[in-house]
């Protein structure tokens, strides 16, 4: 590799050829601020807070956009360098709706730290915002152009990664906004509630759709059993929320967490993702020996199940009748659980906390509902929410002694932990079909070829000497080709994982602000450390889950599995 | 003094002798004659007699014509394109127009000259949406070029194959920036992108382009016909050939000129241009368009000339002189020129898009006598920002003629500061 | 003209969509392109809604709202501005009886603001559809729209 040599701030420093002044200056210890650069998404160099003197440029450079050269003199700490930061952000903060302190996003925003940094306390310029609509129609996420800043991270994640392109910027000069097509609400577009977009705004213009109220009212509500399930993926990154490094496994800080809250129960969707195993994999054996429709798609992911209903309607055979482990445990909770403990469905209020914001759409879906009144999950949490309740609560998460999940759901295996990275599905299922199929037992757990970041990735297992094909894809854009593959006949697989988000769940929508593919890699790391730790890591193994085909369900779909645990999907072509 | 001193007619020569939609009326008056010879000669030697002749871009930036073509010919990567920007949106300028209206054939056989040279295939011709009849004769000329055989395979049987697409644009000022106006023909909001790190290198969908102005491939049948010597010999030190001018605003006779690098502004607006009409006295005078220097009458005795002008910490531009006479309101010009660019903006970086709604918001307050003397500090600190740290030229530049209006007429703004701000801090 | 012949002629490639969107509007009853329009260019080109109707939002000739079967352009930087473009707005917004950026009560005329029509020589100018009209004076004007309206009635 090519090294060149420049020097910042008079320090000589020597860089790969390629290397941006943004990183060669973080090399040398000077972070330089900026708002809409993003390390895994084009260099965009619009909003000019990075800006740097280059020696010889007639104007500052962006240093998110310049390649350190040969010789280059950089100066990031000018008096020119600094006036020209400080106005920049005067200028955003005067088209920006300036009340911090009412603010989703206060102390969590770019914008708000840059201008503290820069000592900007208020903007000289005339405020010019325009006050327009927040856009409220979504059940899981929430629009604010008030505080949009133009960067346009929002706009390539949705058309690089995701490959909807909901967002666009619409009309030009100072009419620019960031919004769909028409301006139509996010919630009469075809949005799959993915949250991606909320997870790299630097600001508060988009994020979730908040719901920490209704759950303190039921928690406060005496005639409620307030139960509480935790998705696999959250264990590794609501430590972020308080300062711990990504990719802590905090698995017993969090039950700890959730009871000092008020939960009355503590439950985990590991249990449910464990039975989803069992249920899925007698699907697919089923599919598989009676002439089913195949490649069978797993159907946990929302954000992904929005996206075939609105995209592929056509391949809805495909996907498997399962309800995701979230709704698994809604259903069981109001219609097993409750009778257990002696209550109503209705005085149950089942709240989740989960690393996704499409979650909240699909609690909402009609088809969620054992009674047809009640939803079977009332309040889905993002890992975001529950940070900040915590802090509303004024729990010191990093104090609290580990505790454990509460029984009948709260035993699991480290074949549910990984559901929480992409993948993790897939080898959970393999695990048990295996060993179910065979008979044998697994020499080893791992199946490497599924793990790991890499787009669509693909296996082959031997059972009993027929070769089954298996695929899994991450983040919309693959799936989408894998959709295409499957409607060219061309896709010879038997079984295919997609997870909505870029890494599965470990990096969705809901989890802590400021995703990156190094953060998704050190969460996901974690994901399967925390499964190697697990004393069980098959789901068929999990004497909880045999407790409950013996004591309630009988057998896999069976007619209790068939009427709490499947569901229909539909055409919601838009 | 003697108007015709100043004046070489190279490029508009033609004008008003020739039909322009008749190839054989161009040919007649020795057209295509410099293709012939350029096919005869290798593209090296092209672009040395290119070189030779000094021409720099008429667009506004002067870079070097000769270096830009070699970047482009020893830029690894194919196709590579070759591109005419005639999106002429500067207000004051309309010289693109008039070449494309009145002599069509000149500027393609330029083009084709330089996509030889350099070993081009594609070539656009980018014409502003609001140049309908332009774009219509250039259109026309190329398929009389076509059937004539410059253009299409095998010119001239010179084993050359090249062709031009016409692409309208559909009314943006900004797609003129080099890199919005490729966005553009490849189908996108002509947004400023970045873009790594020159078109010459890294262009049209990312590969190798040549970006010249209508003016400046002109040039190019001319100084194949005398040769780059004998074209250098025209002009100044730092500036060869000739330029054309659009004279505009309160003058007797506005229209386009042809000149001699050298002549005096003073001398274009009172020798050619006829003076001011009821021998007003001038107060300030704009160069280049919008996004040009003012410059009060007392500095009219300026030639024309690249050098002259740095020296001065001017430019002028693609060649506008935009006349204004001491009954303006400077203030008012102001703001129509910074409305201009704040409609004209394409709104993706901070700087531009929201600097101008406040240089706006300033000017009024200095129009209105409501400025006090911080919201003249903060013009400039806002105006500086604007011209260092915008992604591309619009927001650059836009600022330009406030810059020198605090320069040459800094009263303007002394004057409108309200009274009595001083007794009251 | 459908959208789709206007695609046929252009092609459906991303780089023809501003051509084709031009020469479909132009031949739309009331100048501009509806929703429906940008919705089936979309689905035609394989690009997304937002994409297309980004590119419809930003270039000034294309427009999202209806507007009148003459589109009068006026000119008003500084080199028709010193030459009293104030005028001509004033002298058109008066015999059409309508206000800039507004259509007259009939449907024949829009008045709009453009940005330098490259007309500076001869300023004051506008421009209706692919003509410019330079030197304009309130006599020429007056002709100018009588022209259009008898051309109307062709």
């Amino acid at each position: 590799m090519n090294m060149v040599n420049a020097k910042i701030n008079n320090r000589a420093v020597s860089v790969p050829e390629g290397t941006s002044i943004l990183h060669a200056a973080k090399d040398t210890g000077i972070t330089i601020p900026n708002l809409c650069y993003h390390p895994d998404q084009e260099i965009k160099a619009n909003c000019r807070v990075c800006v740097v003197e280059v020696d010889g440029c007639k104007t500052l450079q962006a240093a998110c956009a310049t390649s350190v050269r040969e010789g280059m003199v950089i100066r990031t700490n000018t008096q020119k360098v600094r006036q020209a930061r400080k106005v920049v952000v005067e200028l955003l903060l005067a088209n920006h709706d300036m009340n911090c302190t009412a603010c989703k996003k206060n102390n969590h925003c770019g914008l708000q730290e840059i201008a503290a940094n820069l000592g900007v306390r208020e903007s000289r310029f005339e405020n010019i915002l325009v006050h327009r609509e927040i856009d409220t129609s979504s059940p899981s996420i929430e629009r604010n152009q008030n505080k949009c800043i133009k960067c346009g991270r929002c706009i390539q994640m949705c058309a690089k990664v995701q490959g909807l392109a909901i967002l666009d910027y619409i009309g030009r000069s100072g009419d620019v906004e960031v919004k769909p097509a028409f301006g139509w609400y996010l919630g009469d577009v075809a949005c799959v509630a993915c949250g991606q977009c909320s997870v790299v705004c630097p600001v508060a213009a988009i994020t979730e759709k908040e719901d920490i109220e209704r759950v303190w009212e039921a928690i406060n509500d005496p005639d409620k059993t307030v139960v509480v399930q935790t998705a696999p993926a959250v264990r590794v990154s609501i430590g972020e929320e308080f300062g711990l490094d990504p990719g802590a496994i905090v698995t017993g800080k969090l039950v700890a967490s959730l009871r000092a809250l008020g939960f009355d129960k503590v439950f985990d969707t590991d249990f449910t993702a464990d039975l989803t195993i069992i249920e899925e994999g007698h699907e697919l054996l089923e599919r598989i020996n009676h002439g089913g429709v195949l490649p069978m798609l797993t159907s946990c992911s929302p954000g992904w199940i929005n996206f075939i209903e609105q995209y592929y309607p056509e391949l809805l055979a495909h996907l498997s009748s399962c309800k995701s482990p979230q709704q698994m445990f809604g259903a069981l909770a109001k219609g097993y659980y409750a009778e257990k403990i002696g209550k109503k469905p209705e005085d149950i209020f089942s709240v989740s906390i989960m690393p996704c914001t499409a979650k909240k759409f699909e609690a909402v879906r009609d088809e969620m509902s054992i009674d047809g009144k009640n939803p079977d999950v009332d309040v889905v949490l993002t890992t975001r929410e529950l940070g900040k309740m915590l802090r509303q609560a004024g729990v010191d998460f990093n104090q609290l002694d580990e505790e454990d999940y509460d029984a009948p759901f709260g035993l699991s295996t480290g074949a549910a932990v990984i559901f929480g990275a992409t993948g993790g599905v897939m080898e959970a299922a393999l695990r048990t079909v295996y060993e179910v199929v065979t008979g044998k037992t697994l020499e080893s757990l791992d199946f490497k070829a599924v793990r790991g970041l890499e787009g669509i990735k693909e296996a082959a297992v031997d059972l009993n000497g027929t070769i089954v094909k298996v695929a899994v894809a991450h983040s919309l854009s693959n799936a989408r080709k894998v959709m295409e593959l499957i409607k060219s006949g061309k896709a010879e697989y038997a079984f295919i994982e997609i997870m909505c988000c870029p890494g599965g769940c470990i990096g969705g929508g809901g989890q802590p602000f400021g995703g990156t593919d190094e953060l998704r890699l050190k969460r996901m790391d974690a994901i399967y450390r925390a499964d190697g730790a697990l004393p069980i890591r098959k789901s068929h193994e999990n004497p909880a889950i045999k407790k409950l085909y013996d004591e309630f369900l009988i057998k896999p779909l069976g007619e209790k599995s068939h009427h709490l645990l499947h569901t229909k999907y539909k055409n919601r072509k838009k | 003094m003697n108007k015709n001193a100043c004046v070489r007619k190279l490029l508009t020569k033609r004008f008003g002798e020739i039909n322009p939609g008749s190839i054989d009326d161009y040919i007649s008056r020795g057209g295509y004659d410099s293709l012939r010879k350029a096919l005869a000669m290798s593209g090296g030697d092209i672009i040395n007699e290119i070189k030779n002749s000094g021409l720099k871009g008429r667009g506004g930036a002067a870079f070097p014509t000769g270096l830009k073509m070699q970047a482009v010919k020893e830029a690894g990567g194919s196709p590579k394109y070759i591109i005419c920007n005639a999106d002429e949106g500067e207000p004051g300028n309309f010289k693109d127009r008039y070449l494309m209206e009145n002599d069509p054939h000149q500027l393609i056989e330029g083009i084709i000259i330089c996509a030889y040279a350099t070993g081009i295939k594609h070539g656009y011709i980018f014409i502003r949406g609001e140049y309908a009849r332009a774009a219509a004769m250039v259109e026309k000329a190329l398929e009389q070029a076509r059937i004539r055989g410059f253009l299409g395979d095998n010119i001239l049987d010179a084993g050359f194959d090249f062709d031009i697409d016409v692409y309208t644009g559909a009314g943006s000022y900004v797609c003129g920036e080099e890199f919005a106006l490729l966005v553009t023909i490849e189908g996108k909001s002509g947004r400023a992108t970045y873009k790594p790190p020159f078109p010459t290198t890294c262009g049209l969908y990312n590969k190798p382009t040549q970006i010249n102005n209508v003016e400046t491939f002109c040039n190019i049948p001319h100084i194949i016909e005398m040769g780059g010597a004998e074209f250098s010999k025209i002009g100044t030190d730092s500036s060869k050939g000739t330029k054309l001018v659009c004279l505009s605003g309160n003058v007797v006779r506005p229209g386009l000129y042809e000149v001699v690098f050298g002549t005096s502004i003073k001398d274009i607006i009172y020798g050619l241009g006829g003076g001011i009409p009821n021998n007003r006295e001038i107060k300030m005078i704009q160069l280049g368009g919008a996004s040009g220097p003012v410059i009060p009458s007392d500095m009219s005795d300026l030639p024309l000339d690249y050098a002259s002008m740095r020296e001065n910490d001017l430019n002028f531009g693609s060649g506008a002189i935009i006349v204004m006479d001491e009954r303006i309101n400077v203030l008012d010009i102001l703001k129509r020129i910074i409305g201009f660019f704040h409609h004209e903006s394409c709104g993706k970086c901070t700087p531009c898009r929201e600097g101008l709604a406040q240089t706006l918001i300033l000017l009024d307050r200095f129009i209105e006598g409501v400025a006090v003397e911080k919201d003249l500090a903060l013009l400039g600190i806002l105006i500086e920002t604007m011209s260092e740290a915008s992604i591309c030229g619009l927001g650059q530049a836009a600022p330009t003629a406030i810059k020198k209006v605090l320069q040459y007429f800094p009263e303007e703004f002394q004057s409108r500061i309200h009274a009595t701000d001083s007794a009251a801090v | 003209m459908q959208v789709k012949e206007a695609l046929e002629k252009f092609g459906r490639t991303p780089d023809k969509l501003i051509g084709a969107m031009l020469a479909y509007q132009k031949t739309t009853p009331c100048n501009y392109l509806t929703q429906e329009d940008i919705r089936e260019f979309a689905k035609e080109t394989g690009l997304p809604e937002s994409r297309v109707h980004s590119v419809a939002s930003f270039y000034s000739l294309l427009s999202t709202k209806p507007r009148g079967k003459y589109i009068i352009q006026v000119c008003h930087d500084v080199p028709c501005y010193v030459n009293n473009s104030t005028n001509v707005v004033i002298e058109l917004e008066q015999r059409l009886k309508t206000k800039m950026g507004q259509t007259t009560d009939d449907g024949l005329f829009s008045l709009e603001y453009s940005s330098c029509l490259g007309c500076c020589d001869k300023a004051p100018a506008m421009q209706i559809g692919d003509n410019l009209y330079g030197n304009l004076t309130a006599e020429k004007i007056s002709s100018v729209l009588a022209e259009h309206r008898r051309k109307s009635h062709e």
